[in-house]
């Protein structure tokens, strides 16, 4: 009987659906209300400044995320900003003539030169290459070849020679054939000779001169060193350059005036007493000095015109260099950060007057930026005519600072541009006092802004009082506060960056609540190379522990192997603070949620180590307690991509280890799906969310007809290729090339649907949720992108459409599904082509699971588009029938359509997308959406459109003027007519 | 070795479960079978399709040789060789001991290189040790694992395919095995092992009255994937309609201008009811007129 409620309501419920409008879509004064959008460019890893004779002064950044960014000197703020491909790494960046940002990238392939006003791309040039090389950028003053400026870039072993007006190679040389190991080129003032320097195999010095207007070899030399160089090298000045040996425990000074090259060795140990251990040259470009690491020192190395080697000073090994800037009358000035507690030094000196120092300030610095790691030096001319320093600091979190007298003048934190890992939190309830000063300062701000409401729905306002009504809007919405709200609409957004730190946004307004920088992913003595994995929720206090706060769970692992020892922290999700810290302990390939919990609403954890051994966590012997009550029913599933095996696992008795441990579970192998390595190579596996509510399981088709969903928690889908189909699009031919899908359930390993799409390629970037899976990959025979959609049904419970027998309660819907039972599944399948490439894909996520969902694509124009479910619908057919129509069916279309209007983005671009993330808020209605890439966005999308509330900027004083009004018109009408029956009457 | 004794009550109970379940899953098995028939018949129809499909039920004893069935359709082709194969099975954590042999051919075919056929399953009885461990199996609700090599003409090829199930899930009458082996022209994808029909949750211990397999083996290949749809003389429409801008169907002249004639039909009503009124009016305007002042006339009166 409730079941046959509850399919007349999802039929109601359906109606309602085709009646709604397909499209999502908001108006312009609605953009901000509910998204924000946050712009960040990564880890700056080159800056060149550019203050002189500007009149805005800006810097110009490359970024680890393969960012270009002009940023405004004052403030901070982006200027402009390009985002190059995610395999376009940029090399070298530097300013040419004044106006050119020119950029090469991809190991020395692409030099771009941009303008540097507005970013616009002046033009590009490919310099082709095979061996791969360092790549070296050099834009040399005053060297012409005609009218042409000259800009030299060595890239794959080759030296090309690009004309700075218009980006034309003027001319090649390769110098990789000659066999020398390019370092540096260097151009003397005045002269038209470009000396190429660099090694010949490990004990060989050469020199290369070249005539620097059409390239031709004049002359090379080369010098051996019988001890051999180990690579690192350092050039003092034009005709200067410092060496390591190959055992790295001299330095080798090596002078090429007028064709001749001599060599001098000095041992460390001579110029230091206490040197015994291996020395590194540093990588920064100074100039008539040389900053060498001995064991825990920096020491700086000055050569005397009579070739000797002094040592001038001698730093703590965690101080951070910057690259030597010349000053006024040739003078060369460096900086030199060393760190304090909660403070950094910072200390500007000249090299040839090292005894005195120019700056020396102490700025304070919040501990949860951790060590600085870069720093750009820049001068500026002071109101009193002596030179000032500026400096742009790139801390341990990947934030930027601009430092000057002695104070951070501004601050961006683009380690979020580097997001790992996104979970979300739920803010605390709120307190029940309320002061009666914000009361009445409300009450005013209330009235005004309902007349303004007012004015603005009765079309009165003039312009200013709209902007004030978008003002208002924005701020009074409430959506900032750091409660809990009734719609769910406000919550933590937690994210894991690359650099080890945690953020919580809110998503109300995208301001950072707290951040924290894990001393665990930290770099430690312990823990050498720490690397990020992944955050779970470990608590989430629900109906035992609301008192405490929800917290959560951050991997790690120190190096970047799969056996490297793995360490976690938990962090309090309301303040930020690190409630513990463990490790380095065993390591960590894979991370199983269980689906228990504790008295304490922890979450346990299986943590599986290389050596298939499993840890339980939280180790308290409640959770042991929990996990051997529930061992039979645990079974986890792990992916071999490069074997191609997919494997089945449960947990046995405690394992056998040195020393005993109770937390720790041996492993045994249930089944396993092996894909023939010759035919078949996993390129993607995508499975339920798993906290994903679904509301029915029956849906109901067009004929009255029930069919059941196949919901089950361990659907897998995998997908996998032809291995000489696995590179671009495009490299192998449609006959060569396959791609299959499969269904399999994880628990007993069955293959519950197996199909092949011969002719089609990957990238494969898939969905799972409820019963549906949505894949995207490329069709070679059509030439376009495809999706195809797969909808699995449980046909074992199809007969249970029978009233009689759900009166009479013989139906098998309420017991218990036991994987082991060989369900009989069918499945639906169609595809559909659809013109964009896909970056990230998703779904929309609600509370109960009614709404209908959307599909959320990233496209390659780095924006989220929403497309509805129902255009993936496997049942799609030309000509539906009117049941059909009206269950919602949309006539079959050969390609999905894309609705500029369905943009959830807008007008706005998430730079570098690389996932989407969605939530469900209370109201079932609303999902809400965060985008992350090197931008962030949030939104909030009700795909069925509000149904269950009314909008925020719904008049509910005009509702109840109105309806005052209606009842003062009833009575004043009932009075009347009772007087004019009375006169009547009279009459 | 221990002994479970039952109560008369419970096992009565037992029974009455089994003969239900007997009866639920009677059904089942009859649907598996016809989805057998499915890939049979898609085998048959895809002959020209680069995946053939084979499927076959072999329902094997293993005191009788495997029945020969499904007509033999590569009768001419003399590139066909004959495979043998074991199924392997391990109690628990055991290690695995042959425990039956398949047997098959292999087509050799231009088109989609080497399948397999006419696949015959003889399955090697229990020994006794094997019913202890398998007793053993069942008082712990522990799994029982079988595995075939991955490749059949490099055999084991790069691995096991291992499957497994619980093993109370087996014993009905007999022991109930159904097998299903996933191919990928001679290289086994997986096997997946299991009951017939359905595993009641919670698993009740119960022991097999006969120790007889009842096997099912059942060969599946993919299958491939259709066409996407292509129309190309309404993918016009389409794009310049967002889609689903397929033109709608010419509608009746009522249905497009009912907007226009219902007005017009009212006004028409309207004057012609005025029309027809008039006369009427007049009359009836005359008469009111009378009473008005018949009435004015008795108000007077009455006024006096």
């Amino acid at each position: 009987m409730a079941m046959a409620i509850r399919i007349r309501v999802l039929l109601l419920f359906l109606f309602f659906l085709s009646l709604s409008h397909l499209t999502f879509s908001l108006y312009q004064d609605q953009v901000g209300l509910m998204d924000w959008h946050q712009q960040y460019i990564g880890k700056v890893k080159h800056a060149v400044f550019h203050t002189q004779k500007a009149g805005r002064k800006r810097v110009v950044v490359s970024t680890e995320e393969n960012v270009i960014a002009s940023l405004d000197l004052r403030r901070g703020e982006i200027f402009w900003r390009h985002v190059l491909g995610s395999n376009d790494t940029v090399n070298e960046l530097d300013i040419a003539l004044g106006k050119y940002v020119i950029t090469l990238s991809s190991g020395g392939k692409y030099l771009r030169a941009w303008n540097l006003p507005d970013g616009q791309m002046i033009w590009e040039s490919f310099l082709p290459g095979s061996t791969a090389s360092r790549s070296i950028l050099s834009i040399p003053t005053n060297l012409k070849v005609g009218k042409d400026d000259l800009i030299l870039a060595y890239g794959s072993g080759s030296l090309y020679a690009v004309s700075s007006i218009d980006g034309e190679v003027l001319w090649t040389k390769d110098l990789a054939s000659e066999g020398i190991d390019v370092q540096q080129l260097i151009h003397r003032h005045g002269s038209n000779i470009i000396y190429a320097l660099g090694f010949i195999g490990s004990s060989h010095f050469a020199t290369f001169e070249i005539n620097a207007k059409n390239g031709e070899l004049l002359k090379h030399d080369k010098v051996r060193f019988t001890g051999g160089f180990c690579g690192d090298i350092s050039f003092l000045k034009s005709d200067t350059a410092v060496a390591l040996d190959s055992t790295r425990s001299s330095l080798v000074s090596v002078r090429f005036r007028d064709g001749e090259i001599s060599i001098e060795q000095v041992h460390i140990s001579d110029l230091l007493l206490d040197s015994s251990g291996v020395a590194a040259i540093l990588p920064y470009k100074l100039i008539e000095m040389v900053a060498v690491k001995v064991k825990e020192f920096i020491i700086f190395v000055k050569l005397t015109n009579e070739g000797k080697f002094v040592v001038v000073d001698q730093i703590d090994h965690t101080a951070i260099i910057s690259d030597s800037l010349s000053i006024l009358e040739d003078q060369q000035a460096i900086a030199l950060i060393q760190h304090g507690d909660n403070k950094i030094q910072l200390t500007v000196k000249l090299v040839s007057d090292w005894s005195n120092h120019l700056i020396k300030e102490t700025i304070y610095m919040d501990c949860q930026r951790g060590l600085a790691q870069r720093i750009f030096l820049n001068n500026y001319v002071r109101t009193d005519r002596s030179s000032g320093f500026r400096a742009l600091i790139v801390m341990e979190d990947h934030s930027l600072l601009l430092v000057q007298q002695g104070e951070i003048v501004w601050s961006r934190e683009d380690g979020l541009a580097s997001i790992v890992e996104v979970t979300t939190s739920e803010l605390p309830l709120e307190k029940d006092s309320v002061s009666v000063a914000t009361v009445e300062h409300s009450l005013l701000e209330w009235l005004k802004g309902h007349v303004l409401k007012l004015k603005g729905t009765l079309m009165l306002a003039n312009p200013d009082d709209i902007a004030a009504i978008q003002k208002l809007r924005v701020q009074s919405s409430e959506k900032s506060k750091m409660t809990r709200d009734h719609n769910g609409f406000r919550k933590l957004i937690i994210v894991l960056t690359r650099a080890g730190k945690l953020f919580a946004l809110h998503t109300g307004d995208g301001q950072i609540v707290w951040s924290v920088l894990l001393n665990s992913l930290r770099k430690s003595q312990t823990c050498e190379a720490p690397n990020v994995l992944t955050l779970h929720q470990w608590q989430v206090p629900h109906h035992h522990a609301l008192d405490e706060n929800p917290s959560i769970l951050v991997l790690g692992r120190c190096g970047p192997n799969l056996d490297s020892p793995g360490v976690y922290s938990i962090v309090d999700a309301y303040t930020g603070k690190e409630l513990n810290s463990v490790g380095p302990f065993h390591s960590i390939v894979q991370i199983i949620p269980l689906p228990h919990t504790d008295s304490r609403e922890q979450r346990l954890h299986l943590l599986i180590d290389k050596d298939w051994h499993a840890h339980l966590y939280p180790r308290s012997p409640e959770a042991l307690a929990i996990f051997q009550r529930e061992v039979g029913n645990i079974y986890w599933y792990s992916v071999e991509a490069d074997n191609g095996i997919l494997r089945g696992h449960a947990a046995k008795e405690n394992c056998i280890l040195q020393l005993p441990d109770e937390y720790c579970f041996g492993t045994r192998n249930l089944w396993s799906i092996v894909f023939p390595s010759e035919s078949e190579r996993i390129i993607a596996t995508a499975t339920r969310k798993l906290n994903e509510a679904v509301h029915t399981q029956a849906k109901v088709v067009a004929d009255q007809d029930v069919m059941y969903k196949y919901i089950s928690k361990n659907l897998l889908f995998i997908a996998t290729v032809a291995p000489q189909a696995a590179g671009d699009i495009g490299s192998v031919t449609p006959d060569e090339s396959w791609l299959v899908v499969y269904l399999v359930d994880t628990i007993t390993g069955r293959i519950l649907h197996r199909m092949t799409h011969y002719g089609s390629q990957g990238p494969v970037h898939a969905v799972v949720s409820e019963n549906w899976v949505v894949y995207h990959y490329f069709n070679l025979r059509a030439h376009r992108y495809e999706m195809s959609v797969i909808e699995i049904y449980d046909q074992s419970r199809a007969d249970n459409k029978d009233v009689l027998k759900l009166v009479l309660g013989k139906h098998n819907l309420t017991s218990a599904i036991s994987a082991y039972t060989r369900t009989e599944v069918v499945t639906k399948q169609q595809s559909y082509f659809f013109s964009h490439s896909v970056k990230a894909i998703s779904t929309t996520s609600t509370a109960k699971g009614i709404t209908s969902k959307q599909l959320l694509i990233g496209t390659v124009g780095d924006q989220v588009l929403a497309l509805d479910k129902r255009f993936l619908d496997p049942r799609r057919t030309l000509n539906p029938t009117q049941a059909e129509k009206e269950e919602g069916i949309i006539p079959l279309t050969d390609s999905l359509p894309i609705i500029p209007q369905s943009y959830v983005t807008h007008a706005l671009k998430v730079e570098g997308l690389r996932g989407i993330v969605t939530v469900p808020a209370k109201l079932e209605s609303t999902t809400l959406v965060f985008a992350h890439g090197v931008d962030l966005f949030f939104t909030r999308l009700a795909p069925s459109k509000t149904y269950d509330s009314l909008t925020e900027d719904f008049s509910y004083a005009l509702l109840l003027i109105t309806i005052v009004a209606l009842v003062v018109a009833i009575f004043v009408t009932w009075i009347l007519s009772e007087r004019k029956e009375l006169q009547e009457k009279w009459r | 070795m221990k002994i479970t004794v039952y109560s008369p009550k419970s096992s009565s109970w037992i029974l009455l479960l089994l003969t239900l379940s007997f009866l639920l899953t009677s059904s089942f098995a009859f649907q598996s079978d016809e989805l057998l028939v499915d890939d049979e018949e898609f085998g048959l129809e895809g002959g020209s399709g680069s995946t053939p499909d084979v499927g076959s039920t072999i329902p094997a004893r293993p005191s009788q040789p495997a029945r020969k069935r499904s007509p033999d359709f590569s009768s001419g082709s003399d590139l066909d060789s004959k495979v043998q194969f074991t199924l392997e099975h391990a109690f628990g954590d055991s290690d695995f001991s042959p425990a039956g042999t398949f047997a098959a051919r292999v087509k050799n075919s231009p088109h989609s290189g080497q399948t397999l056929t006419k696949l015959r399953f003889s399955r090697t009885d229990f020994t006794a040790a094997d019913k202890d461990n398998f007793k053993k199996l069942l008082e712990a609700d522990d799994f029982y694992r079988i595995r075939i090599p991955s490749n059949l003409l490099t055999s084991p090829g790069r691995d096991y395919v291992i499957s497994s199930v619980k093993a109370r899930c087996l014993p009905r009458h007999g022991l109930d095995e159904h097998i299903v082996i996933h191919m990928d022209g001679v290289n086994v994808l997986a096997v997946n092992y299991g009951s017939q029909g359905a595993c009641q949750y919670p698993r009740h211990l119960k022991f097999p009255k006969r120790w007889l397999f009842n096997s099912h083996t059942v060969l599946k290949s993919g299958e491939q994937a259709p066409r996407t749809p292509v129309f190309s003389e309404e993918t016009a429409v389409g794009e310049n309609g967002e889609g689903e801008g397929v033109a709608p169907p010419e509608r009746s002249f009522w249905a497009k201008y009912w907007m226009y004639l219902l007005p017009l039909g009212l006004i028409v009503m309207n004057a012609m009811t005025q029309a027809m009124n008039m006369p009427e009016e007049q009359q009836g305007g005359g008469q009111a007129g009378s009473q008005v002042q018949q009435r004015g006339q008795s108000a007077a009166v009455r006024r006096r």
